[in-house]
């Protein structure tokens, strides 16, 4: 048998899950979902695992907050000690109450882009970059289930074909690799 | 899935739609010809916003010795545009964000407007500090930069910094919240375009989003994350405003119930905006299906808390300048309320705290026209409210000889229209290029929220 892409193209979000399940529970291995928006309890059942992407937001904003610290400590207090109101310039810490706003904001701006550039990234989305969603109406109203037979030695095609039609895929389309 | 609403609950969705027709509905402004109507708008429009920028280059070419500022009323017109224009951004991100962590459905139809909004007050509002540093040139100077460029590291004692630091985030993280949320709906607008020009556009705004299960499962996170982060920022920005005034001596300025009332005060201002924008979008772009009356009443709810802790404020302002003994605090609320600029104390007054009240009649809460108005008398008044605070307080001086009174110049004005010019040009040419409803997102609620009995064909 040769190498084949199985797209089952669905038009409800709930009947997909349904049918991933059934799918799952004869061991075939779903190799991606294209959709409008995302799909509630459906990673879990292809397999995605939870992103780390917020665990990353921590760290930039603790970078961001690092960053503020030394800032205010070098130009406020070590390079050029300013006595701005009588208010205290020996250490950094007497005059914290008044880095505080920056720290904050600077702990917030380098989280929110950070994660955002890590989401670009990891996403592999930029400007310039060709979509590969199978279909153009998975964007639009339709759901698309992407099965490799590659990915799936101990299932036939055809065993595959006809789990989808008897869960509710709309349409089949094939593409030899 | 998404959980079905309670029966009680007005939908949110009208009509028999199904995920087609939303991408449809949605489409339509952006694939469809201009109508006449909007052509209008946009003229005038890109009109006043062509005059205030001849008013800006006449700033920036003589001086701003053009406007009405003098030695008592150091800053007056600009600083109550930038407070104005602030705060009416920070609807936007309360839509977006507080009401995202609240799981608040109704939000959808009109975060990614009131975002927009967001963005577009906040490029106006930024025009007036710069403009009010005189040589526009050197706004760099602001940056915390080496000091060979003057002699000295900017001063991070100082609120006016905290707000460089403050708008900056705010407004690049706005903008990337929306971004962010943009992309999957120019992907759905590309994958429907047969111009091949429109196609090519769209696809480059979409950055090549394919929709696949694990760009979602990190879209999801993204936006949850973003608003977690968005909300302590929208509460700092205005904050941070407040301290410009809260942390000088100036009676009436010098108070600690500035930064929640200001705050207040935005989103109270904000939500009038979006109101006033919407009700007009609704209506020009066919989009009365998902801008529902639910929605407007919704929103109007949140004018009435927000109008009544701005109401609560004032009158603790005048109590706290009453109860302190401070005979200086006294005679500046004294004097907003029967000096020379008793005037514009009233209008403050009844505009933001008589007419918000009339909300809890449901009928006026639910009625557009009503609705229309009184946000326009919200935006008048919170316009107010910043000049009274702004200039009562300065243009009488701890030195009687100093007194004066504060007249805006024809200038003024004129930046003043033209950064409503620059604010309405921008919304129009969003509103017919950009997906102006989260269209995906709305497609989750769809199945909970809609008129339909059994939303998609099954």
């Amino acid at each position: 048998m040769s190498k084949q892409i199985i797209y089952g193209v669905f038009d409800d979000e709930e009947v997909l899950i349904s049918s991933a399940k059934a799918l799952r529970g004869q061991g075939v291995k779903i190799r991606d979902v294209f959709s409008p928006f995302p799909i509630h309890g459906l990673d879990p059942v292809i397999g995605i695992k939870p992103t780390r992407l917020s665990n990353a937001a921590f760290f930039y904003g603790m970078f961001g907050t690092s960053m503020a610290v030394l800032m205010t400590w070098y130009m406020m207090i070590h390079d050029w000690p300013m006595n701005v109101g009588g208010k205290p310039s020996f250490t950094w810490f007497e005059n914290m109450p008044a880095f505080i706003p920056v720290t904050f904001e600077l702990t917030v701006f380098c989280a929110a882009h950070g994660m955002v550039l890590s989401y670009l990234l990891v996403n592999k989305i930029y400007p310039g970059r060709k979509a590969h969603n199978p279909d153009p109406r998975s964007t639009d109203d339709m759901f698309i289930m992407e099965i490799q037979t590659v990915d799936n030695k101990k299932v036939a095609g055809s065993e595959i074909i006809s789990v989808l039609r008897n869960t509710g895929a709309i349409e089949i389309n094939q593409k030899e690799l | 899935m998404s959980h079905q609403s309670a029966s009680i609950r007005e939908p949110l969705i009208l009509g028999e739609k199904t995920y087609h027709q939303i991408t449809e509905d949605i489409a339509k402004p952006i694939e469809g010809k201009a109508n006449n109507l909007f052509k209008i708008l946009f003229t005038i429009s890109a009109l006043l916003a062509l005059w205030g920028v001849a008013c800006f280059a006449y700033t920036i070419g003589t001086g701003i010795g053009v406007w009405g500022l003098n030695k008592t009323v150091g800053w007056a017109w600009d600083i109550t545009n930038f407070v104005w224009w602030v705060g009416i951004g920070h609807a936007g991100t309360l839509i977006s964000a507080i009401l995202l962590l609240f799981r608040q459905r109704w939000r959808m139809s009109i975060n990614r407007s009131a975002e927009a909004m967001t963005i577009f007050a906040v490029i106006c509002a930024a025009l007036f500090p710069v403009m009010h540093m005189g040589r526009v040139w050197l706004a760099y100077w602001v940056l915390p930069l080496p000091n060979q460029f003057g002699s000295l590291w900017v001063n991070f004692n100082s609120p006016l910094l905290w707000d460089v630091f403050a708008i900056s985030t705010y407004f690049t993280v706005s903008l990337v919240f929306w971004y962010t949320g943009l992309i999957p709906d120019f992907a759905t607008i590309r994958d429907r375009q047969v111009k091949p020009k429109m196609k090519r556009i769209y696809s480059i705004l979409s950055f090549g989003w394919s929709g696949s299960a694990k760009q979602w499962s990190r879209f999801e996170e993204v936006s949850l994350v973003l608003a977690g982060l968005s909300t302590p920022l929208v509460l700092s920005v205005h904050t941070i405003v407040s301290m410009d005034f809260a942390t000088s001596v100036i009676p009436g300025w010098h108070t600690t119930i500035f930064p929640p009332y200001f705050v207040a005060g935005a989103v109270f201002s904000g939500f009038a905006m979006v109101l006033t924008l919407l009700i007009i979008m609704r209506k020009v772009l066919h989009l009365e299906d998902y801008i529902t009356i639910t929605h407007v009443e919704s929103m109007n709810k949140i004018i009435i808390i927000t109008g009544s802790i701005v109401g609560v404020a004032y009158l603790t302002e005048l109590f706290v300048s009453w109860y302190s003994g401070v005979e200086y605090e006294q005679y500046a609320f004294l004097n907003r309320a029967t000096g020379p600029y008793w005037w514009s104390y009233w209008s403050m007054m009844t505009c933001n705290v008589i007419t918000p009240q009339l909300f809890w009649f449901k009928k006026i809460r639910k009625s557009l026209m009503a609705t229309f108005i009184i946000s326009i008398f919200v935006n008048i008044g919170m316009w107010f409210e910043r000049f009274v605070i702004i200039v009562t307080s300065l243009h009488r001086d701890y030195l009687p000889s100093s007194w004066t009174m504060f007249h805006p110049t024809f200038i003024d004005i004129g930046i003043f229209l033209g950064t409503i010019g620059i604010f309405f040009t921008l919304f129009l040419l969003f509103s017919r290029t950009f997906p102006v409803i989260a269209l995906n997102e709305l497609k989750t609620i769809l199945k909970s929220t809609s008129e339909n009995p059994k939303p998609p064909h099954h």
